[in-house]
């Protein structure tokens, strides 16, 4: 629908470690409120325009911190779109920038179309005649181009599901009507509560189910976030550097080189990687260092693979040791570097160490065994060891947006039956996820609730 | 030959449901108004159920009221039952339901007819309009009277190029064998408007000194006094009861055994029929698995002993239909009064109207009812009310009034056939409306009366009355959500009766009522207002209340609709002309015409990006007249 609030990502993915979500129409103040907390508490609503805020930005259902940003408050007319503008800088790559813009989404903003803020701003007149024309191409192409990769998907698994879901609720929702329509109709029982919450509760599970597959989705639009953890020195930034085939990180004899994450993409053996370089783990005083030390450890968590790297020539220390408690459960490769110097390492402590994680050896300095851990990766994705997932399963933002959305929606409903609400006012909710589900296949709406009713019940005088 | 017969403002053609709004309407908002029919005796008749209202349609009953409509007012006066349905359900689905007596229901209403000051009422076939450069400007009868008029609508029910069919008969007819209307059928095609065949049927009626009630359900009418008009105050209490009974294995393997008689599978019948109102015949083959299908039995009056058999609408021949009815519990010695039938009729495609109910090929000629391919008499009344007040408020060069989707099920109907037309007989019901939390049963006052006044359908003494209620729900409203209701024992006592939880703290009397288990009775106790409030006013309180979030949801989307409504298309617009349309969209607008960004979208075939693209058209010569400026 047109005027509603719409948001976006406005840097180019992937580039640069500060991304943009920008937020355009009547509510972008009342939606950005929801999940900002300034300074003191201060809401974006109240303060003066054209001004930068430092905060966090929470997520509303769970009160956890999600990022820190700075955002930006632009009250319309004098913005790109002349509506009202919120644009939130976020620090931490992708990954955070993503989470950003599904808060937004879950909390009543839409996904902006393409070039929707550039014809928004041609609507409200920002943009003169000349341009119109262009604007209008472009939301041809954009749209037909969006609607045959919608359409690609639409094939899959994806589609069947969803349509199967939908039916699930139609059947809901056409029994809901028949008790509303045909009140003297003895053959349908009424509809219960109880009945409303069991089929209800089927329909949560089953988005819930879709939106897991969205974070496998994920993995291979954005590549299989691979961190490289290891004690300073031991040549993570060497490591990414090799995989990359361009010197990107900064190698130094001194420890403590690395100091914040740095984040490259490469695409190793067919497989998409986003290759996380962190600041060597250990204890120690430096403020700067410490906190990219905590980082580490943050990225650590959401990591889908870890190169863990170990220096051949060196003996392991309690912090080797820590590194690999901290990886336990996931997927690992062990890396033990500078195999061109001296071995100090104790092997036998090395396997014992890694289990049944794969382990290479390599010397980054000559350019040996990296072909090796390559394989390495590859074959520890194509043999299915890492969870990917299902590859048509969700993987587009949009319909994530929809699929969070829906579930919002079922669950307003659910919450609607414990606290008794008449039935026939708790099917909006329920009306409204069916229609969620169905701007994911883009189906249209009411006709066939119709169809249904007719098709299900004998109906008539 | 041909005479001059008089000239008028607005001239109304039938007096059925849709006809007889229209023509009040037209008349009571100052047109001086024609209403010419085929036979005097037929005004406001019911072809089919003797009954009023129901779900969604009974809510349009009440808009209908609101609007200075008289369906409400003359059902009130003629019914002989009246209940409540949905009553178990939330306020947005309650909807009042009366059985009629079909014969008092039409004198009352000719009576209306005949003393209204503005309106002339006439027998007499309409044959042919009046069309000079794409304007109507009156009628000629089939007996050469010319009427000439300023505007002029159509609301001739079933009865275009009407055919009755029974069994293996067929023949030409009007519903219940009143003459059908032919020419005017063809004329309506000279003129090109493109014409539908549509079907619809009615069960046998059966005597009821032949019904052994013993064997059936009795259905009796709600005890509590009920009313549609909010300007009823002398209620009927001797009410009639209605008979439940049931079809069975017998009724079904008789109807198989004569389906090669059914007209609807010789393919003698072509129209299509509504889905909603299946006959019995199509009942039992499209649900084969179910043992049984319910019967009412329904009075068709006072003063008759016939009795409408609702649920055996047939066309099967009169000797079939005798014995299915013989195999029915209670009905097995029945004398079958007038045998079940299938009418066949044209109608106009609806999307060939504005959404004034003007149509779009002729200037000045509105159509209203069956003929815009609508079935049922709430859904013809609530059409003819808006014909007959458009057709009105041109002939006096007013502004024309258009009801919006979130304004009334009135809005929701047209809206529908317009933008979407239809493909069967169109009938309202709940789900159809998306607003329908807002469109409730209870509240059609508080949201047509204001417009009902504006236009002049509204008299003053009402209008008193309803800012008086309205005053008294928003004054108690703020009572209530200013007024602490401290836990006392007395108050968890009361809570606790209820199955509630105790109150931890002081809570506003309105946060009270929103808990499931509190009635705005339990609060009254609790915190009693000065002096008693209507009973009108308390149902609102309570309902604004408890369902404040949902209201509040819904109004938001009504919101969004309005800002689309209120981007403008203007009428001239040339669809061709305008770049990257898909052109199944380009001929669909071509087709509808809409009015707003919010009615073009709602066209199927137009899909977002054409909407996008037209916006930005729009925008464009916008722009460009100020440059041009
Ligand atoms: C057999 C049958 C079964 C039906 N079953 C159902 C049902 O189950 N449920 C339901 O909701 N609805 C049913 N209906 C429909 C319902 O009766 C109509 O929808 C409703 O009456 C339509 O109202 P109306 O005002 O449009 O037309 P009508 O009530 O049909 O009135 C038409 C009027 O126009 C007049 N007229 C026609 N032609 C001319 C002319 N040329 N000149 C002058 N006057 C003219 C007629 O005399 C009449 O007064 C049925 C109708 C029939 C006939
Ligand atoms: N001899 C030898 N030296 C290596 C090898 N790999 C890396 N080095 C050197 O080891 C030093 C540290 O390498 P980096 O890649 O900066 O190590 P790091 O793990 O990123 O270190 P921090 O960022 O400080 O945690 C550099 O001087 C590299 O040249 C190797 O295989 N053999
Ligand atoms: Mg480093």
């Amino acid at each position: 629908m047109e005027f509603d609030t719409i948001a976006a990502i406005s840097t180019p993915m992937g580039e640069g470690a500060i991304a943009i979500v920008r937020l355009s129409g009547d509510q972008a103040f009342e939606i950005a409120d929801r999940l900002f907390r300034g300074v003191g508490g201060k809401r974006l609503k109240d303060v003066a325009s054209h001004t930068i805020h430092y905060g966090h930005i929470i997520d509303p259902k769970t009160g956890e911190v999600a990022e820190e940003v700075m955002v930006s408050a632009m009250k319309g007319p004098k913005t790109f779109t002349k509506e009202d503008v919120i644009e939130i800088n976020c620090h931490g790559g992708l990954v955070s920038v993503n989470r950003v813009l599904q808060l937004l989404l879950n909390n009543g903003a839409r996904l902006a179309e393409p070039g929707e803020f550039t014809k928004r701003a041609f609507l409200n007149g920002r943009i003169d005649l000349s341009q119109a024309e262009a604007v209008m191409d472009l939301i041809r192409a954009k749209t037909d181009r969006a609607m045959n990769v919608a359409l690609g998907q639409m094939e899959g698994r994806l589609s069947k599901l969803i349509q199967k879901l939908r039916q699930e609720i139609l059947e809901i929702l056409a029994h809901v009507e028949v008790n509303i329509d045909y009140p003297e109709y003895d053959d349908v029982e009424e509809m219960t509560h109880h009945m409303l919450l069991e089929k209800s509760a089927y329909v949560r599970k089953e988005i819930e189910k879709l939106l897991r597959t969205s974070q496998q989705g994920k993995i291979l639009r954005e590549g299989l976030s691979t961190v490289i953890v290891g004690r300073p020195n031991v040549g993570k930034s060497s490591l990414l550097n090799s995989l990359v085939h361009e010197n990107k990180a900064i190698v130094t004899d001194i420890p403590g080189t690395t100091r914040d994450v740095i984040e490259e993409y490469v695409n190793v053996r067919g497989v998409p990687l986003r290759l996380l370089d962190t600041a060597g783990i250990r204890e120690t005083e430096d403020i700067v260092e410490r906190i990219g030390v905590q980082k580490s450890r943050q990225v650590l968590k959401e990591a889908d693979l870890i190169l863990l790297v170990l220096n051949y020539s060196d003996e392991l220390t309690a912090e080797d040791e820590n590194i690999f408690k901290a990886v336990e459960g996931m997927d690992v490769i062990v890396i033990v570097n500078k195999m061109d110097l001296e071995q100090k390492i104790d092997m036998d402590r090395v396997h014992e160490l890694s289990k049944t994680h794969k382990l290479v050896t390599t010397s980054l300095l000559e350019d040996k065994g990296v072909d090796d851990l390559e394989d390495a990766i590859a074959s520890l994705f194509f043999e299915g060891s890492i969870e990917a997932g299902d590859i048509t399963y969700v993987s587009n933002t949009r319909h994530i947006a929809l699929l969070n959305q829906a579930l919002n929606a079922i669950d307003e409903a659910m919450q609607g039956v414990e606290m008794g609400t008449p039935i026939d006012i708790v099917q909006i909710d329920l009306t409204r996820t069916w229609e969620l589900l169905g701007e994911i296949i883009g189906d249209s709406v009411h006709e066939s609730l119709i169809d249904q009713l007719f098709s299900q019940f004998c109906l008539g005088k | 030959m041909t005479y001059e017969a008089g000239s008028y403002d607005v001239i109304v053609v039938g007096a059925g449901h849709a006809g007889v709004e229209a023509g009040l309407a037209s008349a009571r908002l100052g047109a001086k108004t024609l209403m010419i029919t085929i036979n005097l005796d037929m005004v406001a008749f019911m072809p089919c159920n003797p009954s009023v209202g129901g779900p969604a349609k009974g809510i349009v009953v009440r808009e209908i009221d609101a609007l200075g409509g008289e369906m409400g007012k003359n059902i009130d006066k003629t019914h002989i039952q009246m209940r409540m349905l949905n009553t178990g359900k939330g306020p947005a689905v309650r909807a009042l339901r009366a059985q009629a007596d079909k014969f008092t229901y039409q004198h009352e209403m000719k009576k209306t007819l005949e003393n209204e000051p503005n309106l002339t009422l006439i027998q007499g076939m309409v044959e042919q309009l009046i069309v000079e450069e794409g304007e109507c400007k009156g009628v000629i009868t089939q007996t050469g009277a010319v009427y000439s008029s300023k505007t002029v609508v159509i609301t001739t029910g079933t009865f275009l190029r009407g055919e009755i069919i029974l069994g293996e008969l067929k023949y030409s007819s009007g519903p219940n064998n009143q003459q059908p209307s032919i020419k005017l059928s063809e004329h309506l095609q000279e003129l090109g408007f493109d014409l539908v065949r549509f079907k619809t049927g009615t069960p046998p009626r059966v005597n009821s000194h032949s019904i052994d009630y013993s064997k059936t359900e009795i259905q009796p009418g709600d005890d509590v006094p009920r009313a549609f008009s909010y300007e009823t105050t002398k209620y009927i209490t001797d009410q009639l009861p209605c008979w439940l009974t049931y079809t069975n294995e017998e009724t079904h393997t008789l109807i198989d055994n004569n389906l090669h008689r059914s007209p609807m599978y010789s393919g003698m019948i072509k129209g299509t029929g509504p889905r909603y109102c299946p006959s019995i015949e199509d009942k039992v083959v499209r649900f084969n698995d179910k043992p049984r299908h319910q019967i009412f039995l329904e009075p068709e009056g006072r003063n008759t002993q016939e009795v409408y058999v609702q649920g055996l609408s047939t066309s099967l021949p009169e000797d079939v239909q005798q014995k299915i009815l013989r195999t029915i519990p209670g009905l097995e010695n029945v004398q079958m009064m007038r045998a079940g039938y299938a009418i066949e009729y044209d109608a106009i495609v609806p999307t060939q109207l504005w959404p004034t109910l003007e149509t779009k090929k002729v200037k000045n000629l509105y159509t209203a009812g069956q003929i815009n391919g609508t079935s049922g008499y709430e859904e013809a009344a609530g059409q003819g009310l808006m014909a007959g007040m458009n057709a009105g408020l041109k002939s006096l060069d007013k502004e024309e009034v258009i009801l919006s989707r979130s304004d009334a099920y009135i809005g929701v109907l047209i809206d529908d056939l317009v933008t979407k037309g239809t493909n069967e007989p169109y009938r309202l019901l709940t789900s159809r409306a998306e607003y329908r939390l807002l469109l409730r049963h209870d509240n059609a006052d508080l949201r047509l009366t204001e417009l009902g006044h504006k236009v002049g359908l509204i008299r003053e003494e009402r209008y008193k009355k309803f800012l008086v209620k309205k005053q008294a729900i928003e004054e108690e409203k703020k009572r209530l959500q200013s007024i602490i209701i401290k836990p006392t024992s007395e108050v968890q006592e009361l809570i606790k009766s209820q199955g509630g939880s105790e109150l931890k703290d002081g809570i506003r009397a309105s946060d009270l009522l929103k808990r499931p288990e509190m009635t705005y009775e339990h609060i009254q106790k609790l915190v009693p207002a000065e002096g008693t409030l209507d009973p009108d006013v308390t149902e609102q309180v309570e309902i604004q209340i408890k369902y404040e979030g949902y209201i509040e949801k819904s109004l938001q989307q009504v919101d969004r609709l309005k800002k689309m409504e209120n981007k403008k298309i203007p009428e001239n617009i040339d669809y061709d002309a305008i770049n990257g349309l898909a052109s199944e969209a380009k001929q669909k607008l071509k087709e509808v015409r809409p009015l707003s960004i919010a009615q073009a979208s709602r066209i199927s075939g137009v899909n977002p990006a054409d909407i996008s693209i037209l916006l930005v058209y729009l925008e464009q010569g916008r722009i460009a007249r100020i440059s041009a400026e």
